[in-house]
């Protein structure tokens, strides 16, 4: 065995890197918890603070709530959807300026919404097959200090600029801008290959679907009302470590009503021919914030005296083709889950939790309402009949994005802690370990999904 | 936080202005680091009994410089009377008087400490006349020295020998730096028990230790303190208070618990995150608390139950649940931060000196409990501390409640954890019940 000059390593770490590849099992990957930091409404609290700031603040909560100080992780992965190019090193920077050993490897992930998700399960994979024993997953965004491009234009000069040799040269080079050069280029919600906003997107779903605006404001009360009674439980207390005065997700608005939120005029939608039915309130709202999930072996997650809330069971990607109207931008996850599920032998009957992330209510309402229709069923899923309903009562029962807040990358690693919590609660059901789904949409017509286990 | 008088009063100019002037002079006071000398200079051991040459022979043997006689004009780092066979009150005159002639010699900083027995104790008026004595001369005494001295008792209950281990960790604690802001204060070792550490610069080594409140200021320091003494730390504050406590958190290598004390599980909650997390529990500091003024005339519900419930009733709780785990059965230590408001008064903390006050009952009332598992239960009572709070105090206020001691400043918040810190250590096993001031002997409520 050679060593390779792995300092730090501790002897039952090297355990797992004596035998050869063939010979070694596939293991459980441990949820052992999480942290994040409050999520904030884009313009708010976190006005000031970079993805760099937030992962960082994210990362350390996470790393004095399970005493890692110097500790060398196998590796952490995250990533942001709004990335400044100066970021490209992002998360290994956030470890850097960590209490973690600076030995520890890290690396970029971005999967637009799916990031944080997919860093689980990417890392989640690593230590299944015994490449790693302990990893951090997580995500981050910032829509108030998203990255601003120069036009293509200026772009192109300034590129010129730095190749000309001569002052003639550069005068040449100087002399092609023009006013309309000088003009930002801000990122912006919009898919490129349509130009239409995520917003405009989902309407187009949402009205194909017959969602009502009822329905989808009380799907938004749900997620607020469920969110201020977890807080008020205590649930977040060792999920969340405050940030720059935060100590609750800004969006969270503890006291509203249907009422309230059916007064809200709609905002994406109005010129599609049908009624107009989404509104700020059943929208998530631009949002800054960072999550993070250890993740660990069973017996790293021993030897270092950590809880062991849940298992990564299993993952799945899919995408649909948004850009020809064939299905929904976000109707990924209608594909993914029935995948996953046949996979894994199960049905929607065997899950006790299903976090679905609320990107806008209109999503959520339009995948379960995909998974109810027969002729769906049939003829894009290739089943008998309808893929199934959900008991609606085991829905984001401690909220999600629509009150919570939606930072992009952040979203996936603040569900994966959330129900490895709740799953742990929870126990067994019925003699076997209590199951969670989760079901996240991305741009680009992309979704990711995933299974966790209790113990 | 920075007592801007007291840079000012030590620098040439600023010195000979105050000088002049006949301002305070409020000394830099010494304080402990590691690898930090005892004491500044030589020891001078007064007093002929078999106590006083036993304990003259132990301060040898811990290579340290001791005189059994004053050498004329040589500068000494302490002196120490030890009066733990007194009769009558003319037995004091011997030992006092000799080292009264020995007083201008003590150097900055230097340390005057008598041994003695309580008055309590006896049944012989005479006998009681001279302990008691000693309690107005030494504090008498620690308002007379100049230049950061400070003067402290230990009292040695009847069957406690002056070379007990507690009589010798007080001791220690007493000379050295770590006691920088304890002055005109009796510390009482009622038992023979506790145990010297096998290193006096990592006393807490191998102990698992609970603050509350750790987040910042005094629990901050406190947290620190334990760690630089080799406690493993889980560091308890309100969840709003997470990221001050997660920033403590990693400084110290320890875990964060966020936590409201008050709830009716933080007790099991600690127990549970300390026995999982680090194998076991022997140390608790409470030390949250919090301050909601106000003139007992216009006090409210709120004010009154919020303080009575966080800084008293919590505490009480925790400590029921303490006591009923198996888990903290092994030498258990327990300090609570109290304060001199609950000894001495203060206007418009009604609320506070209540809950104070309360918290040294509790302590004197628990002591018996935690003795019978080997354990101890003590409280530490801080004076005037420079923290964020009070900081916020407005000036003039500031500047009395900072002066008015015999040091003529405030303490720091470590000097609040090195008192807490000797407490929790085993080698102060024979001290229970006990409650210290760290208050540079405050000059208002004695």
């Amino acid at each position: 065995m050679s060593v390779n000059g792995q300092s730090g390593t501790g002897p039952h770490e090297f355990a797992s890197h004596t035998t050869s590849g063939a010979a070694r099992p596939v293991r459980r990957a441990m949820i052992v918890g999480g942290n994040r930091i409050p999520f904030a409404r884009s313009g708010g609290a976190y006005t000031k603070s970079s993805n760099q700031d937030m992962l960082t603040a994210a990362l350390d909560g996470l790393i004095a709530r399970f005493g890692l100080q110097d500790e060398r992780i196998g590796e952490v992965a995250a990533g942001a959807v709004l990335k400044h190019s100066r970021d490209f090193n992002l998360t290994r920077e956030a470890v850097l300026g960590s209490a973690l050993s600076a030995e520890t490897p890290a690396y970029d992930l971005q999967q637009a919404c799916a990031t944080g998700l997919e860093t689980v399960l990417g890392l989640a994979n690593k230590i299944k097959l015994g490449q790693i024993d302990s990893a951090i997953a997580g995500g981050v965004d910032s829509a108030s200090d998203a990255p601003i491009a120069v036009s293509e234009g200026l772009r192109e000069i300034l590129l010129d600029l730095n190749r000309a040799k001569t002052l003639p040269q550069r005068l040449q080079v100087l002399s092609r801008l023009r006013p309309k050069d000088l003009a930002p280029d801000a990122p912006s919600t919009g898919e490129p290959r349509t130009g239409l906003s995520m917003g405009e997107h989902q309407a187009l779903t949402t009205a194909q679907w017959n969602i009502s605006r009822e329905a989808q404001d009380e799907l938004a009360f749900n997620s607020h009302r469920n969110l201020s009674a977890a807080y008020d439980a205590g649930f977040f207390d060792d999920l969340l470590t405050p940030y720059r005065g935060l100590a609750k997700d800004s969006n969270l608005r503890a006291d509203t009503t249907l009422e309230k939120l059916a007064t809200l005029k709609p905002v994406f939608g109005k010129s599609l021919g049908t009624e107009a039915t989404m509104t700020a309130g059943n929208s998530t709202p631009l949002t800054d914030g960072a999550s993070t999930v250890l993740l660990a072996s069973e017996d790293w997650a021993d030897a270092h005296d950590l809880p062991k809330l849940a298992t990564v069971v299993d993952g799945e990607a899919a995408a649909v083709d948004f850009v020809h109207g064939k299905d929904g931008l976000l109707m990924a996850p209608a594909f993914a889950v029935p995948r996953l599920l046949a996979r894994n032998g199960l049905t929607l009957d065997d899950f006790d939790f299903f976090e679905i992330h609320e990107a806008f209510a209109g999503t959520v309402l339009s995948t379960l309402a995909a998974w109810e229709d027969d002729e769906f069923g049939r003829t894009r899923l290739g089943l008998e009949g309808a893929f199934g309903s959900i008991d609606r009562s085991k829905l984001n029962v401690n909220g999600s994005s629509l009150a919570a807040g939606h930072p992009f990358a952040a979203t996936g690693g603040r569900i994966v802690a959330s129900l490895a919590k709740m799953l742990q609660a929870k126990g067994t059901v019925d003699g076997r370990p209590a199951r969670g789904l989760i079901s996240i949409c991305a741009a680009g017509g992309q979704g990711v999904v995933a299974i966790l286990e209790a113990l | 936080m920075s007592d801007k008088y007291t840079t000012l009063v030590n620098q040439g100019v600023g010195r000979n202005i105050a000088k002049r002037l006949g301002l305070p002079q409020p000394a830099l006071l010494r304080r402990y680091k590691p690898g930090q000398s005892l004491v500044t200079g030589p020891i001078l051991v007064q007093g002929s009994t078999a106590g006083a040459d036993q304990l003259a022979a132990t301060l040898l043997s811990w290579d340290l410089d001791v005189r059994r006689h004053a050498v004329p004009r040589e500068k000494l780092g302490a002196i120490i009377l030890v009066l733990d066979e007194l009769n009558r009150p003319e037995d004091l005159e011997k030992p006092v008087l000799s080292a009264a002639s020995s007083l201008r010699d003590l150097g900055a900083s230097a340390r005057v400490i008598t041994i003695s027995r309580p008055a309590a104790e006896t049944a012989s008026p005479a006998q009681s006349a001279a302990r008691q004595g000693v309690d107005g001369f030494l504090r008498s005494l620690a308002k007379e020295l100049r230049a950061g001295a400070t003067a402290n008792g230990i009292v040695l209950s009847e069957r406690v020998q002056s070379t007990s281990p507690s009589t010798l960790a007080a001791l220690r604690f007493f000379l050295s730096g770590r006691s920088a802001f304890v002055d005109g204060q009796f510390l009482t070792v009622a038992t023979e028990q506790g145990n010297l550490p096998p290193d006096f610069e990592k006393p807490l080594a191998g102990k698992v230790a609970v603050v509350t409140g750790a987040a910042r200021g005094i629990g901050a320091a406190i947290a620190r303190t334990l760690h630089r003494d080799g406690a493993t730390l889980v560091l308890v504050d309100i969840p709003a208070a997470g990221d001050h406590l997660a920033a403590v958190a990693n400084e110290v290598r320890g875990t964060a618990l966020q936590l409201d004390i008050s709830s009716a599980e933080a007790g099991q909650r600690i127990i549970d995150h300390a026995v999982r997390r680090h194998g076991r529990l022997d140390i608790v500091i409470h030390n949250a608390g919090i301050t909601r003024d106000k003139l007992l005339a216009n006090m409210d519900h709120g004010r009154w139950t919020s303080v009575l419930n966080i800084n008293i009733a919590a505490q009480l709780r925790i400590n029921e649940a303490l006591l009923a785990s198996e888990h903290f059965r092994n030498s258990p230590r327990i300090v609570s931060v109290a304060s001199t408001s609950g000894i001495a008064g203060n206007r418009g903390q009604t609320n506070y000196a209540a809950s104070k006050g309360g918290v040294m009952g509790m302590v004197r009332a628990s002591a018996p409990l935690l003795a019978a598992n080997g354990g101890s239960i003590n409280a530490v009572a801080p004076g005037f501390i420079e923290t964020d709070m009070t900081a916020r105090i407005p000036f003039a206020v500031r500047e009395v409640g900072r002066r008015l001691n015999s040091l003529q400043q405030g303490g720091q918040p470590s000097d609040v954890a090195e008192a807490i810190a000797f407490l929790a250590s085993d080698a102060a096993g024979g001290i229970n019940g006990d409650v210290l001031r760290v208050c540079g002997q405050n000059l208002v409520g004695a």
